[in-house]
């Protein structure tokens, strides 16, 4: 597939939070305010720009079907480890986000300061392993799986600061009682998604 | 017939300190009042992704419940053991056994609904539901507890769940579980569109949390 295709396609068309509701928990929690909305967009597109690659390159080398070719040793030509995805997975993400979160704590007091508490958070983050797992079943090389880490992480960035925009606005406003907050929100990205569908051509 | 109903109430009564009132309650309150997805706002992801026909949702529901109930017995029961510092590893390794469980059981005796639910069965792994409810319970309760809590609060998941596939798919295409309601009692339903896109569950959803909060008096600050 066309790489700059894809990365339009992963931003609008098949954006993680209108077309797939990934990482909606956090995506909703943090999107009261512009500036956290976008502290916590720029650390997922981050995440998942780096995650991707990572877990294709595990995937291939290690847990696909016949993937252990490479080693040489017969008895492990045909061993198929992809049961383990899940596990593997997850614990590649968790130890990447604790990684990061060390690492710019030492670098840059500053950012960590300001990304801080939003950094474990990732690893829970639907988008991030839902990211990975959609990168598996669309059967991507390489190339396209780093493109589609970054592209599908910037579609969330993009969405919750336009979400946190509109929330921050929405404050004014005379909203039903029992419809404030979350219900009032849910209708809202229900609005977004159907202008989002509209780059795909319908 | 009626020997049978008086035995298993005897049952039950012995059993009683295991539902007693506090337990009971465990169950009940997530079902509408502490409810997961509209009150407490975690489990979003699959809740609307999955819930284009009921039976898809009952599918996850279930699992979800199983996925809970299994990590919140071990989590419990390791909870003493568990470092502080690592806990969210730990019980993400739990969390990804269990759910690893679950794929291979659907993948065996479901697989059109494994093959429909897609990866969302592995993201229940990051479904804020699981992890919550270890955090926030597991972690300082008993085993039993534990598991009632889980259950119930895989219940109250499980119920919007339905609900929303329930209107998603009625007005959706006309059907339920398949089977085509409306053509049944001689009328035509022409579909809509709009409840078969990823758009509609969100807003079916809001509507859900209106009608309930309406209901249940519950008022969130802006």
């Amino acid at each position: 597939m066309d790489l700059f295709g894809l990365a339009i396609r992963s931003v609008f068309v098949e954006n993680m939070i209108f077309a797939y509701f990934l990482g909606m928990c956090s995506y909703l929690a943090v999107s009261k305010k512009v500036k956290t909305a976008v502290g916590l967009g720029l650390a997922v597109t981050f995440v998942l720009g780096i995650t991707a690659p990572l877990n294709w390159l595990i995937y291939e080398f290690i847990l696909k079907e016949g993937a252990l070719k490479w080693t040489g040793i017969e008895a492990l030509a045909s061993v198929d480890l992809s049961f383990l995805t899940f596990i593997v997975f997850i614990a590649v993400i968790a130890a990447f986000v604790q990684l990061l979160e060390m690492i710019i704590e030492k670098v840059s007091p500053s950012l960590y300061a300001a990304l801080g508490i939003f950094l474990p958070l990732i690893a829970v983050n639907c988008s991030i392993l839902g990211g990975g797992l959609f990168m598996i079943s669309k059967e991507f090389n390489f190339a396209e799986a780093s493109v589609y880490g970054i592209s599908s992480g910037f579609g969330w960035f993009l969405a919750v600061v336009a979400l946190a925009a509109i929330r921050e606005r929405l404050k004014y406003s005379n909203v039903p009682a029992p419809l404030r907050g979350l219900g009032i929100t849910f209708i809202l990205v229900g609005l977004m998604a159907l202008g989002f569908l509209s780059f795909a051509g319908f | 017939m009626s020997t049978d109903v008086k035995e298993k109430e005897v049952a039950i009564q012995e059993k009683e300190p295991l539902f007693s009132a506090k337990n009971r309650k465990l169950i009940t309150d997530p079902l509408d009042a502490k409810n997961p997805i509209t009150v407490q706002v975690l489990g979003i992801c699959s809740a609307l992704a999955v819930t284009v026909q009921l039976k898809p949702a009952l599918v996850m529901a279930i699992s979800v419940i199983a996925v809970m109930a299994f990590s919140s017995l071990f989590i419990s029961l390791l909870r003493n053991t568990i470092p502080a510092r690592i806990r969210i590893i730990v019980q993400l390794a739990v969390v990804a056994t269990a759910v690893t469980l679950v794929n291979e059981v659907l993948k065996a005796y479901a697989y059109d609904v494994s093959k429909q639910l897609s990866v969302f069965v592995g993201l229940i792994i990051t479904n804020c539901i699981v992890m919550g409810r270890l955090e926030a319970f597991a972690l300082a309760n008993k085993p039993w507890p534990s598991v009632l809590d889980a259950i119930g609060n895989g219940l109250g998941y499980g119920v919007i769940l339905v609900i929303v596939a329930f209107f998603r798919e009625l007005l959706g295409s006309g059907s339920l579980f398949g089977y085509k309601v409306f053509e049944a009692i001689g009328l035509s339903y022409p579909g809509n569109g709009l409840m078969m896109i990823p758009a509609g569950a969100a807003i079916t959803l809001g509507i859900v949390i209106w009608v309930q909060r309406w209901r249940n008096g519950y008022v969130e600050e802006a």
